[in-house]
């Protein structure tokens, strides 16, 4: 699909998501503002004060901004999936440049000129409204320039904790692999940025070459106004509703839009969805939370990523253990929904072919003379790396490399690595000609998807439970696998690829 | 009137005022002469409570300056400084204007105020009422700032080096400029300079500072007859 054919047809969307971008930039600057200048004031009149303010102000800045989302997450009533846990994370981006440049611009000022305000008998409030302010505002302006512009590019990450924004097509994209999507949100980006930097700019020199007094009045009410359009076009949806989460690769999301459809389908709950929320701690946290009603979590993983429970590869134990422990910590665990995506090492098929390779343990001897990659969670994981390479003997030519989840697979196809670990339904398996070697001495644990639902959530609407339940053991690995190629290797639609999966086995249910 | 009464005054540990006492009349114009850092600054900012004495009184109007409002004692003195301290934001009327108009004057009355000191110090308002400070020279700020100073029209007139930065033969257009307003507003001023020579053209009685203590205080004629040494070496450096 074409990017001006992506846009047109998700026009709606595409508006939707700028709309609460602008949102999110001009209601966290315009707090930021707000807070900003008086403590940039109280800083620069008690250097004492304002030493440590600005210390601490500058500490926060040099957290990368996924990692500061990771921090706020767990927090009471700031935490939690959304935009309110983002507001809280940019304004705090926000502040250090407007506090510096507030202290900057007043620190400049000639002090003649503050001399004689008071020998003319100013009052501090006076001095400050016509003469401090006035002369700081060029520096202060162009602290809240840097900002704002800050602020769009950090919406954008904030798109993985849910709050929405042209960020949201930049993860769909890249857990599709598909440039188009990416583009599709990175490019109003950018022109956003550059829009916003821009505006300010003339905003700024304007004051720096004048110095009139003009009234700041307008120009508030035109930021108020888009953030009020901002903020209706984002919320149109109010009421309770079903929140679906899912993480931020193909097959979850996947999963996320069948739950989503599910209950569309077979109860009269409205749906909201809060796709591609980063990782397994996102996701469990906001679960945990009640920010999400429900996802899709693999029985694998919940029991050594969540709870933190030592490897078992016995299936059914394994999903005793997890129901168990989802139902003391007020979560329920619904039946499996058939499929088993387990990991799966992968080579190249021609590779395997040229070397009639077909097992793990045949994979050893050619091991020493290949480069392999894995994901950070699969190269750290005690169920990952460390026992796979102990159990089958595995020594590669370098340390493997830690790669993106969503790029591992076309690193392996374009010959930059060797053998990665993969998932056993990934659709590009198939889409770029990989082989899966066979786990011959059963190593891997099970990864059953089980849908996890908030316990209350079910109290509330025991439909939900029913619906769901209509899927239990109808997904096999071959679906799956359809549904991941349909999606990451042809293109299409999620919604689509679900609804018409959905339709096969609707009518047998 | 203004009176010093057994000042002693201190920036951080360095005494800068040593038991000074003086009056000056209404309408009267005194000239405080010293070397830099002699104390004479300080001595304005005390009749401004921009300072207070550590030991001694500082009566305006009979009233100890620790008494008055400090915002309504600093608005009964127009104040003038050697930077003259322009806001650079707002236009030269602007400037004029911004005691009436923070005291509450209507925007009309401040306009035509400003107006007609800008002709008084010789800058015809027309031509320069909407001018940016940053396009006048040195000599019209300096106008500007003494217009300023009489916006509201105060009893007291403050000047710290008022033309100090100004080349000789603009600094002596405005001697015979302030000699001339003065003779049409009569205000008790007192004037803090350097410059002997000047303090001979403007005061009606010139005040010597050194080190902190005021050697003489006389009429101008005295002052130049006076066989005080330290007085002495001042005149024969400025006069030589």
């Amino acid at each position: 699909m074409t990017l001006i054919g992506f846009w047109r047809t998700h026009a709606a969307e595409v508006w939707q998501l700028l709309g609460q971008h602008v949102a999110l930039v001009l209601a966290s600057t315009l707090v930021a503002i707000a807070v900003g200048v008086p403590v940039g004031i109280i800083a620069a009149r008690r250097p004492r004060l304002g030493g440590p303010l600005t210390a601490a102000a500058g500490l926060v800045q040099t957290i990368p901004s996924l990692a500061l989302f990771g921090f706020l997450l767990p927090l009471p009533f700031i935490g939690g999936i959304g935009a309110r846990t983002a507001l809280v994370a940019l304004i705090l981006y926000a502040l250090l440049p407007i506090v510096r440049t507030t202290i900057a611009g007043l620190q400049s000022i000639d002090p003649s000129i503050l001399e004689a305000a008071d020998a003319m008998g100013m009052t501090a409030r006076q001095r400050l409204r016509h003469v401090e302010l006035p002369l700081a505002l060029p520096s202060i302006i162009a602290g809240v320039r840097v900002s704002a512009v800050v602020g769009v590019g950090t919406v954008t990450i904030a798109a993985a904790i849910g709050a929405g924004g042209l960020g949201e097509y930049i993860y769909r994209g890249l857990s599709m692999v598909d440039g188009t999507v990416i583009l599709a949100g990175a490019i109003p980006v950018a022109v956003l940025a550059m829009v916003v930097d821009g505006a300010l700019y003339l905003l700024q020199r304007n004051r720096a070459s004048q110095g009139q007094s003009r009234r700041a009045g307008p120009v508030i009410a035109a930021a108020a106004l888009l953030l009020g359009a901002g903020v209706a076009a984002s919320s149109l949806s109010v009421g309770e509703r079903v929140v679906v989460g899912s993480k931020n690769f193909t097959e979850s999301v996947i999963l996320g839009e069948l739950m989503a459809q599910t209950i569309e389908r077979y109860t009269d709950l409205p749906v909201d969805r809060r796709l591609n929320l980063g990782g397994t701690f996102i996701c469990e946290q906001a679960l945990r939370a009640g920010d999400i009603d429900l996802y899709v979590e693999y029985s694998g993983t919940a029991l050594t990523a969540v709870f933190d429970q030592p490897v078992q590869r016995d299936p059914s134990a394994v999903l005793e253990i997890v129901r168990t422990r989802y139902g003391d910590t007020g979560r329920t665990m619904l039946a499996p929904l058939g499929f088993n995506n387990t990991f799966a090492i992968l080579v190249r098929a021609a590779d395997a072919d040229a070397r009639g390779l077909r097992t793990l343990s045949q994979l050893a001897a050619h091991a020493p003379g290949w480069r392999a990659a894995f994901g950070y969670e699969f190269l750290e994981r005690q169920d990952g790396y460390p026992g796979l390479a102990s159990l089958y003997g595995l020594r590669f030519a370098d340390r493997p490399r830690v790669m993106d989840l969503t790029l591992i697979y076309r690193a392996l196809a374009a010959g930059q690595v060797d053998v990665i670990a993969g998932d056993a339904t990934a659709g590009l398996i198939e889409a770029l000609d990989l082989t899966a070697l066979e786990d011959d001495r059963q190593y891997f644990p099970p990864y059953d998807a089980v849908p996890v639902v908030h316990a209350a959530t079910l109290l509330r609407h025991p439909v939900i439970g029913a619906a769901i339940g209509r899927l239990a053991g109808r997904v096999t690995a071959a679906d799956m696998r359809r549904m991941n190629y349909a999606v990451d290797g042809q293109r299409q639609d999620p919604a689509a690829v679900v609804a018409r999966f959905l339709d096969t086995i609707g009518g047998e249910v | 009137m203004i009176a010093f009464e057994a000042v002693h005054a201190r920036r951080g540990s360095r005494v800068v005022l040593d038991d000074v006492s003086l009056r000056v009349e209404p309408g009267e114009t005194l000239v405080l002469v010293g070397r830099s850092g002699a104390g004479k600054s300080t001595a304005l900012k005390l009749i401004n409570r921009m300072l207070e004495p550590e030991r001694g009184r500082v009566l305006v109007d009979g009233r100890d300056t620790r008494d008055w409002d400090p915002i309504a004692l600093r608005r009964s003195a127009g104040y003038v400084l050697q930077d003259v301290g322009l806001f650079p934001h707002m236009t030269v009327r602007r400037n004029v204007g911004i005691v009436p108009a923070l005291s509450g004057w209507a925007q009309t009355r401040t306009d035509a105020r400003a107006d007609a000191l800008l002709a008084l110090v010789g800058l015809p308002p027309a031509d320069f009422g909407d001018r940016w400070p940053a396009q006048l020279s040195g000599g019209q700020r300096q106008r500007v700032g003494v217009a300023r100073a009489l916006a509201i029209d105060p009893p007291r007139l403050l000047m710290d080096e008022p033309f100090g930065a100004l080349d000789a033969v603009t600094r002596g257009e405005l001697h015979r400029e302030f000699a001339r307003i003065q003779r049409e507003v009569r205000k008790t001023v007192i004037l803090v300079t350097h410059d002997m020579r000047e303090a001979f053209a403007l005061g009606d009685r010139v005040g010597v500072i050194h080190d902190g203590r005021l050697v003489a205080c006389d009429a101008p004629d005295v002052i130049r007859a006076s066989t005080d040494p330290v007085v002495r070496t001042l005149l024969d450096a400025a006069l030589s």
